[in-house]
C-alpha cells in the first residue's frame, strides 16, 4: 500500500511538469530570422485572438490577429522579452487575453484544484478499497457476526 | 450512516451552487469585456489624416476633452451610430470638445465615400498597421473613447453608441474641464468591474 | 399551411405525452397492464407525431416555403438539395425540433422492443423519457417554435451558415451527436425507474448494456466527426481547440466512459449500485448542460448559436433533472447501499474503480476549466481565460494514465491475482513498450509525454494482443481450427471481451495519433507571389496560380498550389477563400494532403486584390488519418461487442469453458442477457 502511495504521490507531483506548453524562458539575445518567427508563434500561441475568441493568435485567421503578430514580432525584435510583450497585451485588453490563467489570485483555484481533486479522490478510493478487502472494515461488517457489530 | 448524510448535503451543496453559478452567466454579456485602460491615461498617437497631408496627434488635444471613434466602413453598427455622431458633433463642438474618427481596418476610398454619403465634419485619420486601435485595446468596432483635458479615459464604450451615452459621457467631461482640480469621473457611467483596474482616487491635480 | 400543420403536430405530441407520463405512472402504481399499455401506445404515438413534425419541416425546406421564419433564416434558392436536406439542424429551433424525434425515436424503440419485459418498471422509463419529451415540446412549441410565420414573407433567404456548407461531414457530426447526447436519456429513464420501484439491483445496467454502448459509440464518432470536420474545414489545421462547446461534448463521454465500465462491476460482483446510479446521472445532466452551453451564449463559443431566451428554459429544466435526480437518489438510499467485497487490489475491479477515478478527475478538470470564467467572474469580477494550453497540460498526464490502465485492466482477471502471475504476464509488455517509445524517439525525437504515450500504447497493445493469442493457440492446439478460424471463435465465444479489446485498441490508436500530431507539428506561413515556393518541413509548395470562380451560391477565390517533395512533384492542391452574399467574412476551405504517415495542411489566408501574391499556412502533421481511422475502429469494437449472442446453450458453455482455460482461473459469472 505504501509503495502505491508513494507512487501516487509522485504522480501528482510530476502532473504540473512543463513539456506539454512550454513557457518560452527570457533570452538574453535578441532573436532574428527563423529564430524570431519562432519565438513569435511561441509566444501568439499563448495569447487569445480577441475576435476569434476560441482560437489563439497564432491560429486565428483575422486580420486583427495578423496585426497583433506584427506588433509582437516588432517588439521581439525590438529585444523585448515575451513576458514583457505578454504583459503589454496584458494592459491593454486586460488578463483575458492570457489563454493560460495566471498562476495567481483567484486563478491559482483552476490550477491547483484538479490536483487536489485527484489525491482526494485517490485517498477516499484508497479507503474505500481497503475496506473492502477481506479482513478489512465494511467486509466484516457485512456478515452477520454479532461479535463484529463492535468494530470500529 | 453520517457519512452518507453528509455526503448527501454535499451533493445537493454543489449542485445548487452550480446552479446559481451558472444563473449568475447568463446575466452576463459574455461579448463585452471592460478595459484596463479606462482611469488611465490615454496611449499617444500620431496618424495621419484621412483627407490630406497632415498628422493629429493626441496629445495636441490635451487640455480639451475628446471623443475617440474608431469605426469602419464595413460594419453595420457604425451606420448605424453615425447620426448620433453627427450629433453630438454639432451639439457640443462650440463647447470645446474635439472629435476624432480612427478608421479600422479599411481603404482610404471606402472611407471617404463613406463618409461623402454620410456626413461627418469632424477630424478622420487613419491607422495604418491597427497599431493604435492595438494600443487601445480595441478588438471590433465601433468603440467609442470618452478622455478628459488631462489624457484620462473616462470611458470606454463597445458597440454603437446612442444620443444618451454621448450626453452623459461629454457631460462628464465637461465638468472635468470646468473644474479646477480635475474632478475624478462620476460613478454614474458604468465603469470597470472592481478588481480589474484602480479609479485615481480623490482629486489630484 | 405546413407551418400550422408542424405546430399541430407538435401540440399534439404534448397533450400524447403528459397523457403517457400519467397513465404509465398510475399503470405502474396499479399494476394494471391495460394502463401500461395504454402509456405505450402514447409514447409511440408520440413518435409518430414527431416525425410528422419532422417530415412538415423538410417539406417546407424543399418547397423553400420562405413564410416559416425558420425556412427563411436557414434556407435558400441557390442551396444544393443535400444542404436543404441537412438545414433542418442548421440552426437553434430546428435543431431542437431534430433533437425531440431523435428522443421519440429511442422512446418508441424502448417501450416496443421491451413490451413483454419488466413490466413492473418499464412505465417509469415510459414516463421519465416523456418527461424529458414534455420539456423539448414546451421550448418547441414556446419561444423556439421552428414552424412560426414570418411576415411580409421575403422571395427568397441567405443559406444557411456557410461553414455547414463547406463539407460532407456536416451530414454526419450533428445527427450522430443528437443520437449519442439522446441515447444516454435511455439508460438514464432505466435507472430512474429503478429508483422509482426500488429495484436497485443490477436488472437495469444489464438492460441498458447495449443502449449505452449505442449512445457511447454514436458519441464517439460525433466527437471525432466533429474533430475532423474543424481540421478540414476551418483555417487554422488543428482538430480540437478546447472550445467551451467541444468539451461540452468530451464531459458527458467520459462519464459515460467511466459508467460503461463501472457496471460491469455491478453485473459481476453486486457491488456500486448507488455509484453506477450517480454516474448515469450525471451523464445525462451532463448532455443537458452541453446544450445549455451551446445554446444559452453563457460562454462565448465557435459553435454557439444566437443567445436566446431559452437560456434560462435549459438551465431550469436543467435544475429541474438534479434536483429531481438527487430525491430520487436519496430515497432510494438505504437500498442503494451495496457493501462491496474486494478479494484483491490486484483484480480487474480494482482496475476499473480506478479508471473510474482517472475518468472523473479528467472530467473535473475539463468541467472546472470550463466553467472557471464564471466563477472567476462571479467571485472578483475579474475575466480570465482558461485555454488550449491549460487543458493540455492539466489532461495530458491523466489521458496518459488511461492508456496505462487500457492494458493492465483486460488483463488482470475479475477477483484476484497473484503478484508472480502478474509479473509474468506484463514482462513482455512492459519491454515492447519500452521499445515502442525507444523508437519513436529514434524516428522523430520528442517529449516526454509523447514518448511516454508511445511507450504505454506499445505496453497495452501487445498486454492486450498477447491475451488474444493465448486464446488463439489453445484452439489452435486443441485441432478446433487454424488461426483464423481459432480467433472467429474465439471472439464469438466472448463478444462482449474482445469487442472492448479491438474499441480499446481504437483509443490507443487514437492516442498516439494525437500524440504523434500534436507534438510533431510544423507551421509556417510565407506570402508568395505566383510561382515562389515556401519550404516546410521536408514539403516544398509552390504557387502556381491564383483565379476567381463564381458559383451557383458563393464566389471563390482559388489558389492553384503543387507540393513537392525531395524534388519531385507529388500533389496538387486548391485551397480556396469563399465569400458568400450576406455574410461579412470569408469562409476558407483548406485542402489537406493525406497520407498514412503524415498530412500537408494548406490554408489560402489572404490574396492582393491583383492575384499577383496570396499568402498561405502550411501545416505538416504525422499520423492525422489514424485518428479518423480510429473511430472507424472503435464504431467496429462496438458492434462487435452489442452483437447479439447465438442462443445455443452448448456453444455457450463450451464459449465459457473456453474463456476459463484461457484465463487460467474460474469461468465467468452469470451469462448475460441475449437479449437486447
Amino acid at each position: 500500500m505504501s509503495r502505491a502511495g508513494v507512487l501516487i504521490a509522485v504522480m501528482l507531483l510530476a502532473w504540473p511538469v512543463p513539456g506539454v506548453s512550454a513557457q518560452p524562458s527570457t533570452r538574453p539575445s535578441v532573436p532574428v530570422g527563423k529564430d524570431l518567427d519562432a519565438l513569435t508563434a511561441e509566444v501568439a500561441a499563448q495569447l487569445r485572438c480577441p475576435v476569434c475568441r476560441q482560437l489563439s493568435v497564432q491560429d486565428s485567421p483575422s486580420d486583427l490577429a495578423q496585426e497583433i503578430k506584427g506588433v509582437i514580432r516588432g517588439r521581439l525584435a525590438a529585444g523585448e522579452s515575451p513576458e514583457e510583450v505578454k504583459a503589454y497585451f496584458v494592459s491593454k485588453y486586460g488578463e483575458w487575453i492570457l489563454l493560460s490563467p495566471p498562476k495567481r489570485g483567484i486563478a491559482l483555484l483552476v490550477w491547483a484544484l484538479p490536483i487536489l481533486a485527484l489525491g482526494a479522490g485517490g485517498v477516499v478510493l484508497g479507503v474505500v478499497l481497503r475496506g473492502w478487502l477481506p479482513g478489512g472494515r465494511a467486509s466484516r461488517g457485512e456478515r452477520p457476526d454479532p461479535a463484529s457489530t463492535a468494530a470500529p | 450512516m453520517n457519512g452518507s448524510k453528509w455526503g448527501s448535503a454535499l451533493a445537493v451543496l454543489v449542485v445548487v451552487s452550480l446552479l446559481a453559478l451558472l444563473g449568475f452567466g447568463l446575466t452576463r454579456d459574455a461579448d463585452t469585456l471592460a478595459s484596463p485602460l479606462v482611469g488611465g491615461t490615454a496611449p499617444d498617437f500620431e496618424l495621419p489624416k484621412l483627407d490630406d497631408d497632415g498628422m493629429v496627434s493626441l496629445s495636441d488635444l490635451r487640455g480639451s476633452p475628446v471623443v475617440v471613434n474608431f469605426w469602419a466602413s464595413w460594419c453595420l453598427a457604425c451606420i448605424q451610430e453615425h447620426p448620433v455622431l453627427i450629433d453630438a458633433w454639432r451639439t457640443y463642438r462650440d463647447q470645446g470638445v474635439k472629435m476624432v474618427g480612427i478608421v479600422y481596418q479599411d481603404t482610404r476610398e471606402n472611407a471617404r465615400r463613406y463618409l461623402r454619403e454620410r456626413g461627418g465634419g469632424w477630424t478622420q485619420v487613419t491607422d495604418p498597421g491597427t497599431r493604435v486601435a492595438i494600443d487601445f485595446g480595441v478588438y471590433g468596432v465601433p468603440e467609442t473613447f470618452f478622455i478628459d483635458p488631462r489624457g484620462i479615459i473616462t470611458h470606454k464604450h463597445i458597440g454603437p453608441v446612442t444620443d444618451e451615452i454621448m450626453h452623459r459621457e461629454i457631460g462628464v467631461l465637461l465638468a472635468a474641464a470646468r473644474s479646477p482640480t480635475g474632478v475624478e469621473p462620476a460613478a454614474s457611467s458604468a465603469g470597470p468591474p472592481a478588481g480589474l483596474t484602480k479609479a485615481p482616487s480623490g482629486g489630484t491635480s | 399551411m405546413i407551418g400550422q400543420a408542424g405546430t399541430l403536430a407538435l401540440a399534439m405530441a404534448l397533450v400524447v405525452a403528459l397523457y403517457g407520463i400519467v397513465i404509465s405512472v398510475i399503470g405502474a402504481r396499479r399494476d394494471s397492464p391495460p394502463l401500461v399499455a395504454s402509456g405505450r401506445n402514447a409514447a409511440l404515438a408520440f413518435f409518430a407525431l414527431s416525425t410528422l413534425a419532422v417530415v412538415a419541416m423538410e417539406y417546407a425546406l424543399f418547397t423553400h416555403d420562405f413564410s416559416i421564419r425558420y425556412v427563411a433564416e436557414v434556407g435558400s434558392r441557390s442551396t444544393p438539395g443535400l444542404i436543404t436536406a441537412i438545414s433542418i439542424w442548421a440552426a437553434l429551433e430546428g435543431s431542437i425540433l431534430f433533437w425531440l424525434w431523435v428522443l421519440s425515436l429511442y422512446t418508441a424503440l424502448c417501450v416496443w422492443i421491451y413490451r413483454h419485459r419488466h413490466r413492473k418498471e418499464l412505465p417509469y422509463v415510459t414516463a421519465t423519457l416523456l418527461g424529458i419529451g414534455v420539456f423539448f415540446l414546451a421550448v418547441l412549441l414556446g419561444p423556439s417554435n421552428p414552424f412560426a410565420a414570418v411576415s411580409p414573407v421575403p422571395p427568397d433567404g441567405p443559406g444557411p451558415n456557410p461553414l455547414l456548407q463547406n463539407h460532407p461531414l456536416m451530414a454526419l457530426h450533428p445527427p450522430a451527436q443528437y443520437l449519442g447526447y439522446v441515447g444516454f436519456s435511455v439508460p438514464y429513464a432505466f435507472a430512474i425507474a429503478a429508483l422509482a420501484t426500488g429495484k436497485v439491483d443490477a436488472w437495469w445496467v444489464r438492460a441498458v448494456r447495449r443502449w449505452t454502448l449505442i449512445a457511447w459509440i454514436f458519441l464517439t464518432v460525433s466527437i471525432i466527426a466533429g474533430g475532423w470536420w474543424a481540421y478540414e474545414v476551418l483555417g487554422w489545421g488543428g482538430y480540437w481547440a478546447w472550445d467551451p462547446v467541444e468539451n461540452a461534448a468530451l464531459m458527458p463521454w467520459l462519464v459515460g466512459t467511466a459508467f460503461l465500465h463501472s457496471v460491469m462491476v455491478q453485473e459481476r460482483r453486486e457491488m456500486l449500485r448507488g455509484w453506477n446510479v450517480a454516474l448515469i446521472v450525471t451523464t445525462f445532466a451532463l448532455t443537458i448542460f452541453g446544450t445549455f452551453l451551446t445554446r444559452s451564449g453563457v460562454l462565448g463559443s465557435v459553435h454557439a448559436f444566437s443567445e436566446s431566451v431559452i437560456g434560462p428554459l435549459f438551465l431550469g429544466f436543467l435544475a429541474i433533472v438534479l434536483l429531481f435526480s438527487t430525491f430520487m437518489v436519496l430515497l432510494r438510499s438505504r437500498r442503494l447501499r451495496s457493501p462491496g467485497r474486494l478479494d484483491s487490489l490486484l483484480s480487474r475491479e480494482a482496475a476499473f474503480l480506478v479508471a473510474d477515478l482517472l475518468f472523473l478527475a479528467i472530467t473535473f478538470t475539463v468541467f472546472l476549466g470550463t466553467i472557471f470564467p464564471l466563477v472567476a467572474e462571479a467571485a472578483t469580477g475579474a475575466r480570465v481565460s482558461v485555454g488550449a494550453p491549460y487543458f493540455n497540460r492539466m489532461t495530458v498526464p491523466l489521458l496518459a494514465a488511461v492508456v496505462f490502465l487500457m492494458g493492465v485492466g483486460p488483463a488482470l482477471p475479475w477477483r484476484a491475482s497473484g503478484r508472480g502471475a502478474l509479473k509474468a504476464r506484463f514482462l513482455v509488455p512492459a519491454v515492447m513498450g519500452s521499445a515502442a517509445a525507444v523508437i519513436a524517439f529514434a524516428l522523430g525525437g520528442g517529449g516526454f509525454w509523447p514518448l511516454l504515450t508511445f511507450g504505454l500504447a506499445g505496453f497495452s497493445l501487445t498486454a492486450m494482443g498477447s491475451e488474444v493469442l493465448k486464446g488463439v493457440r489453445t484452439r489452435v492446439r486443441r485441432g478446433e481450427a487454424g488461426h483464423l478460424g481459432a480467433l472467429a471463435r474465439l471472439v464469438a465465444g466472448n463478444r462482449r471481451r474482445y469487442g472492448g479489446y479491438v474499441v480499446h485498441a481504437g483509443v490507443i490508436m487514437a492516442a498516439v495519433a494525437i500524440a504523434a500530431s500534436w507534438n510533431h507539428r510544423v507551421e509556417e506561413e510565407a506570402t508568395l507571389s505566383v510561382g515562389e515556393e515556401m519550404v516546410a518541413g521536408k514539403y516544398s509548395i509552390r504557387l502556381d496560380g491564383l483565379r476567381g470562380l463564381q458559383e451557383p451560391n458563393r464566389f471563390a477565390v482559388v489558389a492553384h498550389v503543387t507540393i513537392e517533395k525531395g524534388g519531385a512533384a507529388i500533389d496538387e492542391r486548391s485551397p480556396r477563400l469563399n465569400f458568400y452574399p450576406f455574410r461579412e467574412q470569408p469562409v476558407p476551405t483548406p485542402t489537406v494532403h493525406s497520407s498514412v504517415i503524415e498530412d500537408v495542411f494548406l490554408d489560402l489566408m489572404a490574396f492582393a486584390e491583383d492575384g499577383s501574391t496570396a499568402t498561405l499556412k502550411v501545416v505538416v502533421m504525422p499520423l492525422v488519418v489514424w485518428l479518423w481511422i480510429s473511430g472507424g475502429v472503435m464504431a467496429a469494437g462496438t458492434v462487435v461487442a452489442i452483437w447479439p449472442e447465438k442462443r445455443r446453450a452448448y456453444e455457450l458453455v463450451f464459449a465459457r469453458r473456453e474463456v476459463a482455460d484461457a484465463e487460467g482461473c474460474e469461468p465467468e459469472a452469470a451469462p448475460e442477457e441475449v437479449l437486447v
